[in-house]
C-alpha cells in the first residue's frame, strides 16, 4: 500500500516537465527553422514585388500616367540594396513562425488529450490547415495588400482578420475531428460566417500599382504560405514525435 | 489495496492531465503574445521593421 503512495508525488513533476519541454522544444526549433526558410522564399518571390510596389507608392513610377498611357516599366529593385531591412524580415519571420508553432503544438497536445496522436505525415496536413487558416481563408475576403494600396481602417480589418481566423479554426476542427456529417456541415457554415458578414472595404478603388503586380503578389504570398506552413507542420510533428519516444 | 492503487492512479492521471492543460494554455498565451507583437501591434518601430514580413504574410498592415 505504501509503494504507490511514494510514486504519487514524484511522478507528477517529471510528467509536467516532459510535457513543457516537448511543447517548448518542438515549437522553438520548428518555428525558427520554418520561419527562416519562409523568409528566404519571401526574399526570393515576394519581397521584390513589395519593393517594386513601393516605387508606385512613392510616385517614382506611375501607372495610368496623365498622358493616358497605361504602360509602366516592369522590374523590381535589387534585394541586395537594403540588407538590414531584409535581416529584420528574416528575424520577424522567425518570431511569427515561432508564434504559429506554439499555437500549432498546443493543437497537437489538445488533439492528444482527445486520443488523436500526431504523426509526421499528419503534421503536414496540420500545416496545410494552418496556411488555410491564416492565409487562404482571410485572403478570400481581404486579399494580401501591396504597399500603397489604400484600404479601410486598419482596426476593423484586423478584427475581421481575427474573426476569420477563429471561425476557420473552429470550422476545420469540426470537419477534422467531428464524428458525423452534421458536425462537418456545421463546421463548413462556421467557416462561411465571416465571408457572409463581409470584410471591411472602401466604396472605391484606389490602387496605384498595376493589377498584374498585385495579382502576382497575392498568388505568391499564398503559395509561399502553403509551402512554409507545410514545412512548419512537418518540423513541429518531427520534433513532437521524437520527444514522445524519449 | 488494489482499490487504493486505482484511486492513486486516477489522481495521478488527473494531475498529469492538469499539467497538460497548463502547458497547452501557456503555449497558446506565448504564441498569441508573439503573434500580436510581430503581426498586429501598431507601434511605429515594430510596424517599420516588421513591414515587409506583415505584407508578405497577409496581415492587415496599415
Amino acid at each position: 500500500m505504501t509503494q504507490p503512495m511514494t510514486c504519487a508525488t514524484p511522478c507528477r513533476s517529471p510528467a509536467t516537465k516532459q510535457m513543457l519541454k516537448q511543447i517548448l522544444t518542438s515549437a522553438v526549433f520548428a518555428g525558427v527553422a520554418a520561419g527562416v526558410l519562409a523568409a528566404l522564399l519571401q526574399l526570393w518571390l515576394v519581397v521584390p514585388l513589395i519593393m517594386e510596389a513601393e516605387l508606385y507608392e512613392s510616385g517614382a513610377r506611375v501607372h495610368f500616367a496623365t498622358d493616358g498611357s497605361t504602360q509602366s516599366d516592369r522590374g523590381a529593385p535589387s534585394v541586395w540594396e537594403e540588407p538590414l531591412r531584409h535581416i529584420y524580415t528574416i528575424g520577424f519571420s522567425a518570431v511569427t513562425f515561432s508564434a504559429y508553432a506554439f499555437l500549432l503544438v498546443a493543437g497537437f497536445a489538445l488533439a492528444r488529450r482527445f486520443g488523436h496522436e500526431v504523426t509526421v505525415r499528419g503534421g503536414a496536413v496540420w500545416g496545410l490547415c494552418g496556411a488555410i487558416v491564416v492565409a487562404l481563408a482571410p485572403a478570400v475576403g481581404m486579399p494580401p495588400e501591396l504597399p500603397g494600396a489604400i484600404g479601410a481602417e486598419v482596426g476593423p480589418r484586423q478584427l475581421w482578420y481575427l474573426l476569420c481566423v477563429l471561425c476557420t479554426i473552429a470550422g476545420l476542427g469540426a470537419i477534422a475531428f467531428g464524428n458525423s456529417g452534421i458536425v462537418a456541415l456545421i463546421g463548413a457554415v462556421i467557416i462561411a460566417v465571416p465571408h457572409l458578414i463581409g470584410a471591411p472595404h472602401l466604396d472605391t478603388y484606389f490602387g496605384v500599382a498595376p493589377a498584374e503586380l498585385a495579382s502576382e503578389f497575392v498568388a505568391r504570398v499564398l503559395g509561399v504560405a502553403a509551402i512554409s506552413w507545410v514545412l512548419l507542420g512537418l518540423f513541429a510533428a518531427m520534433f513532437w514525435t521524437q520527444q514522445e519516444d524519449l | 489495496m488494489k482499490k487504493d492503487a486505482t484511486v492513486i492512479a486516477q489522481t495521478q492521471s488527473k494531475a498529469a492531465s492538469n499539467a497538460d492543460l497548463f502547458g497547452i494554455a501557456g503555449a497558446v498565451l506565448l504564441g498569441l503574445t508573439l503573434l500580436f507583437a510581430a503581426g498586429f501591434a501598431q507601434a511605429n518601430v515594430l510596424h517599420d521593421t516588421a513591414h515587409d514580413m506583415r505584407h508578405a504574410m497577409s496581415f492587415p498592415c496599415h
